[in-house]
């Protein structure tokens, strides 16, 4: 339970820390809050040759709105994220999501960056980060691009980040944030990671009327992602129970759970459309 | 590598991939910090970094460069008299074999750090990051209540 030897890197800028990881011939890993990393390293199912602490990346902290979008440093820890009052005026799904991770010596170590970027299928930040719409901010030696975040998620622990590239913020736009919004998730134990996650987001007009509106979910079998269909089942109606047994079963259309210990395919497609329910009956209740 | 441990100063020279609660049991010999399941889960290891809760298995040593640790062995008073907490601990059977104690009484002490006076519900949630295999808990529970504010062992 110890891990292998490494090198290890502290690098204090943006660029140097990109030229370590553009380096050929050798396994380099960013380091950001070890809360994933760390475990998988002790359990030698993780062998990195270099590893690089993003500590002291200056460019990857901070939370500040710019415009029409609230942006998130990669290295934001989850208790930050939870707690912080930009992030909990404007995105209150992110904190609240955040609030639900591990326990607080997790939280206080644990980042937004290094969330994405390990791409738990069942994750919450993740979950959060797309029913919001954010777009990520990645880095190489090569040039900087961003992601839509519906393009991030490539299978279960994967991303389409390349091994060069770091996640350097996430935008959220204040829009989506400022809606009412739902979330659930089932999870064995208090701060275990859930079994199922769900988060909507629905704006609604005076008369009732669903103008917009965006249901994610995670732990459904392969990566967390959007299910279009069940928004578009909601948006232009009043939210009446037809429309949301139509949402929930697209949701149902959309899942593809495997079994496993904790539950069999049946318990968890059940256990989707429940929190898919749950999580737009508190959108509806928020408003 | 330096850092402060208990409010004493240590210069180390340590391989990077020996994690923090290795260097705190073996270059340091402060051996109340335990090592359970060496993955984050069980929360043995937790100790006080830089004032916050963290997981000493999931740090390696260069990340105590510069920063301050606080452990069990930190809790006792001049004298050696023990913390209120840990003699509320003891007062209400808070511990059995000892192996969680450690990183119970570290999570207890953060949580009453910011929540003085908290309800039972608050404890058992903050307590949950911490596994323990001999008491069900109730009386650890029972412990950090009477240690809140206005109980028997004030920590405040
Ligand atoms: C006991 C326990 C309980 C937990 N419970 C939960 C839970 O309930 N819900 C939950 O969501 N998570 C949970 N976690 C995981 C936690 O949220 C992690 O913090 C998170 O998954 C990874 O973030 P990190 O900063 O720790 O990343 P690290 O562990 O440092 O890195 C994870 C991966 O991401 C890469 N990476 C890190 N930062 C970047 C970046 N900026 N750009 C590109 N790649 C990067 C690393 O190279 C590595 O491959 C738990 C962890 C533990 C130990
Ligand atoms: S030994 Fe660190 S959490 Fe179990
Ligand atoms: S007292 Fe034995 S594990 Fe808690």
């Amino acid at each position: 339970m110890k891990p292998a030897p490494f090198h290890y890197e502290r690098p204090t800028s943006l660029a140097e820390a990109l030229d370590l990881l553009a380096a050929d011939g050798v396994e380099t890993k960013a380091l950001a809050g070890g809360q994933s990393l760390v475990p998988l390293m002790n359990l030698r199912l993780a062998r990195p040759d270099v590893l690089v602490d993003l500590d002291a990346v200056a460019e990857l902290r901070g939370i500040s709105r710019s415009g029409d979008q609230v942006r998130i440093g990669a290295l934001t820890r989850h208790e930050q994220t939870a707690t912080d009052a930009l992030v909990r005026e404007r995105l209150p799904l992110l904190a609240h999501a955040a609030v639900h991770i591990g326990h607080r010596a997790i939280r206080t170590r644990g980042t937004l960056g290094g969330s994405l970027a390990h791409a738990d299928p069942a994750a919450e930040l993740p979950v959060a980060s797309l029913a919001l719409g954010a777009e990520v901010d990645v880095a190489s030696a090569r040039g900087a691009r961003t992601i839509p975040i519906a393009e991030l998620f490539d299978g279960p622990l994967s991303t389409t980040v390349a091994d060069d590239e770091l996640i350097v913020a996430v935008r959220y736009p204040v829009d989506a944030g400022r809606r009412p919004f739902g979330f659930a998730e089932l999870a064995r134990r208090h701060g275990d990671f859930a079994l199922t996650v769900a988060a909507v987001t629905l704006s609604v007009d005076g008369d009732g009327g669903c103008r917009a509106a965006t249901v994610a979910l995670g732990g459904i079998g392969g990566s967390p992602r959007l299910v279009g269909p069940a928004a578009r089942a909601l948006i232009g109606t009043r939210i009446d129970p037809a429309a949301v047994e139509l949402a929930v079963a697209s949701v149902d259309d959309a899942v593809r759970p495997v079994a496993d210990l904790h539950g069999s395919v049946a318990y968890r497609r059940a256990m989707a459309a429940l929190l898919t329910r749950q999580a737009i009956a508190m959108a509806r209740g928020a408003r | 590598m330096r850092c402060t441990v208990n409010g004493t100063s240590h210069r180390l020279d340590v391989e990077p991939r020996r994690l923090a609660v290795d260097v705190l049991r073996e270059n340091l010999g402060l051996t109340g910090t335990h090592a359970g399941c060496e993955h984050g889960v069980c929360g043995a290891c937790t100790i006080l970094l830089d004032g916050e809760p963290v997981r000493s298995c999931l740090l390696f040593a260069p990340q105590l460069d510069g920063r301050d640790v606080r452990t069990v062995e930190g809790l006792a008073g001049p004298g050696d008299e023990l913390h209120p907490l840990q003699q509320s601990f003891g007062a209400h059977h808070g511990l059995q074999c000892g192996f969680c104690t450690p990183g119970m009484l570290l999570t207890a002490l953060d949580l009453l750090g910011h929540n003085p006076t908290p309800t039972r519900d608050e404890v058992r949630e903050a307590l949950s990051a911490n596994l323990c295999r001999c008491t069900g808990y109730q009386q650890i529970v029972d412990a950090v209540m009477d240690s809140s504010r206005g109980g028997a062992f004030d920590c405040t």
